[in-house]
């Protein structure tokens, strides 16, 4: 059971719930009694205050439950929505970067290179992993195996799921900058399908230097943004800490996946089970499964160099401007 | 190794460039680094760098078309493209309103063709006086039809990079930008003509992580900062006070992360230089600073 300290605000009535039917269940499996003509109504209660809930988020509170640590991550996704997954590790020059993950993987029993951002669970994990925010070493592993992909005629799938790149010393003295610009161009030419899919937040350049594919998926509690809320909070009035300046920057930002659909900045959003991704792994990963498949059999078909072609007049034609 | 010369240091420079334009018009001018007073023409003639102590100093970006462009060659191309306000973010179209009265320029990017020692280029030169050079749809565009027509034409490309990054305020369409540019410069790549980027104070965010790190060249003034993340951000992850020097141009020369430093006065010939040799033509000979 979700205990209070890892519970997003707006979910605190969901928890009540649930927390009523666990002790009708109890009470039904202590004393033999049957509780379940109480418990159903209870159930379908819980699971329309869930949608309703899940339904009218704000952009903040999905940008706290996109960050939520209760979510699948990349490897999750990989253990439940792929096969056969062997890791790769290290970008062949200074080190491995945890931060990023990936290797060969199959959908659907078809070889693909899988590359994701990987956050931690605990803090343990997340000093490991560096909260999924990835040093130069990180992009340069993921463009390696990128272009390995592309020497075997493997699609490559991403995940994107990070606040960002990492801000600091050692990033800045290996090329942090290069090491995302060097992605962005290399992936608008690779000659094999690329889906990218945001699975929880989008962090910047940092989350873009996975991002460039034929097709770019988010699911439907997933954010994607520019700067982080707070900091463009902090920059338009100073006060990147309260929860009314977060919602506005939020809302001004138009980070969450239906604002990217009408700004034609993704192709797809994917859906998530009722209670967002969270509430059920399986779900979420059988649902991105089926869309990877549907968009990986569109692409197929296309020759490499239309396959590029395409891509790249996409991501041309992005902006709005007058003349 | 000269980011660490004690006597010579170049303060970091300030952010506001629109004030540094209304300077009235006294004869004399102070170096905003060393102090030096000097004849407000005499720094004019040395390109707005310090005579004293070699400090870079802003400068506009019709200025960089005329240090690097043929007198009389140049020619502003897509100067009628503006920003929209495709999000309706706050303030935003009255900060665009303020930014072209402040500066005179329609964005943060004017766009030029001409040549550069008799050679036909293409030129996008940013200004940081424009809501600080920040990239937007409008950069992007920029950048995609001057790639757009250096495909078509074969001529090499030349950016000059001045900007904090993405701009807020076109949100997510501004970060595609970045992504926009890059797709343009691989094609660039594949059909091998020449790109040089030139990185000048600062350049930094989506910029630097973009267009600005793929020259097949890239050079920087004296001094400029240039990184990914900025300086107080990234002391705030660190925990730790940065080394003097860091995320100047000579950091990163040092780190292998630029070809070069090259002063303001030396940019045009090294370019045409850089040129010259990607693009299989003779050396120029006769060459004179601007
Ligand atoms: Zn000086």
């Amino acid at each position: 059971m979700a205990t209070t300290a890892n519970t997003l605000e707006f979910e605190r009535p969901l928890v009540e719930l649930e927390k009523q039917i666990d002790e009708l269940k109890k009470m039904a499996g202590d004393q033999q009694l049957t509780v379940s003509a109480e418990i159903a109504p209870l159930e379908q209660k819980l699971t329309e205050l869930r949608t309703e809930i899940y339904r009218n988020l704000s952009p903040y509170q999905r940008v706290q439950v996109a960050r939520s640590s209760k979510r699948p991550f990349t490897l999750d996704y990989i253990r439940l929505a792929l096969a056969d997954f062997i890791e790769l590790h290290g970008d062949r020059s200074f080190r491995d970067d945890a931060a990023i993950i990936g290797g060969w993987a199959r959908l659907d029993g078809e070889t693909v290179m899988v590359i994701g951002h990987q956050r931690g669970r605990d803090a343990k994990e997340n000093l490991h992993r560096n909260f999924g925010m990835p040093h130069p070493e990180g992009y340069r592993k993921a463009l390696r195996l990128m272009k390995l992909a592309e020497k075997f005629h493997v699609p490559v799938l991403t995940f994107i799921d990070t606040q960002g790149a990492w801000a600091g010393l050692g990033a800045e003295e290996r090329g942090q900058s290069e090491a995302i610009a060097r992605n962005l161009y290399e992936m608008s030419r690779l000659d094999v399908p690329i889906i990218a899919t945001v699975i929880g937040e989008g962090g910047s350049g940092g989350a873009l230097a996975l991002g460039v594919g034929d097709r770019v998926l988010m699911l439907e509690n997933a954010v994607y943004s520019v700067i982080t809320v707070e900091g463009c909070a902090i920059i338009l009035w100073k006060d990147g800490k309260s929860p009314e300046m977060r919602e506005k920057a939020a809302a001004a930002l138009h980070i969450t996946a239906q604002d990217l659909l009408e700004l034609r900045t993704i192709d797809e959003i994917v859906p998530e089970p009722p209670g967002g991704a969270q509430a059920d792994h399986e779900a979420a990963a059988k649902s991105l499964q089926q869309a990877l498949l549907r968009n990986l059999d569109d692409l197929r078909h296309l020759k490499p160099d239309k396959l590029v072609r395409r891509r790249r007049e996409k991501y041309l034609r992005i902006g709005q401007f007058s003349e | 190794m000269s980011w660490w010369r004690k006597d010579k240091k170049p303060r970091r420079p300030r952010r506001e460039s629109v004030e540094r334009l209304e300077i009235p018009p006294d004869v004399w001018e102070k170096c905003e680094a060393c102090g030096h007073t000097d004849l407000r023409d005499k720094f004019a003639r040395n390109l707005n760098v310090c005579p004293a102590c070699d400090y870079h100093r802003r400068i506009r970006a019709h200025e960089y078309v005329s240090i690097l462009l043929d007198e009389g060659s140049s020619k502003e191309v897509d100067a009628n493209l503006r920003s929209t306000d495709p999000l309706g973010f706050p303030e935003y179209p009255q900060r665009l309103k303020k930014a072209s009265a402040a500066s005179g320029s329609g964005d943060a990017m004017l766009a030029a063709s001409g040549t550069l020692g008799d050679m036909p280029v293409n030129l996008g030169v940013m200004d940081f006086g424009f809501m600080g050079g920040s990239m937007g749809s409008v950069v992007g565009e920029k950048i995609a039809r001057l790639g757009q027509r250096s495909l078509e034409r074969k001529y090499p490309l030349v950016l000059v990079s001045a900007s904090g990054g993405a701009r807020m305020q076109e949100g997510v369409l501004s970060l595609m930008q970045m992504a926009k540019a890059s797709a343009l410069l691989s094609q660039l790549g594949e059909r091998r003509i020449p790109y040089v980027s030139i990185l000048t104070n600062p350049t930094m965010g989506g910029v630097s992580a973009s267009f600005a790190m793929l020259g097949d060249a890239i050079l920087a003034e004296p001094g400029a900062v240039i990184g990914f993340a900025g300086p107080r951000v990234i002391k705030q992850t660190m925990g730790q006070d940065l080394p003097e020097g860091f995320q100047a141009a000579e950091f990163l020369l040092d780190h292998g992360i630029v070809d070069d430093v090259v002063h303001r006065r030396d940019l045009k010939k090294t370019v045409g230089q850089l040129l010259r040799h990607m693009s299989g033509k003779p050396a120029l000979t006769g060459w004179s600073a601007p």
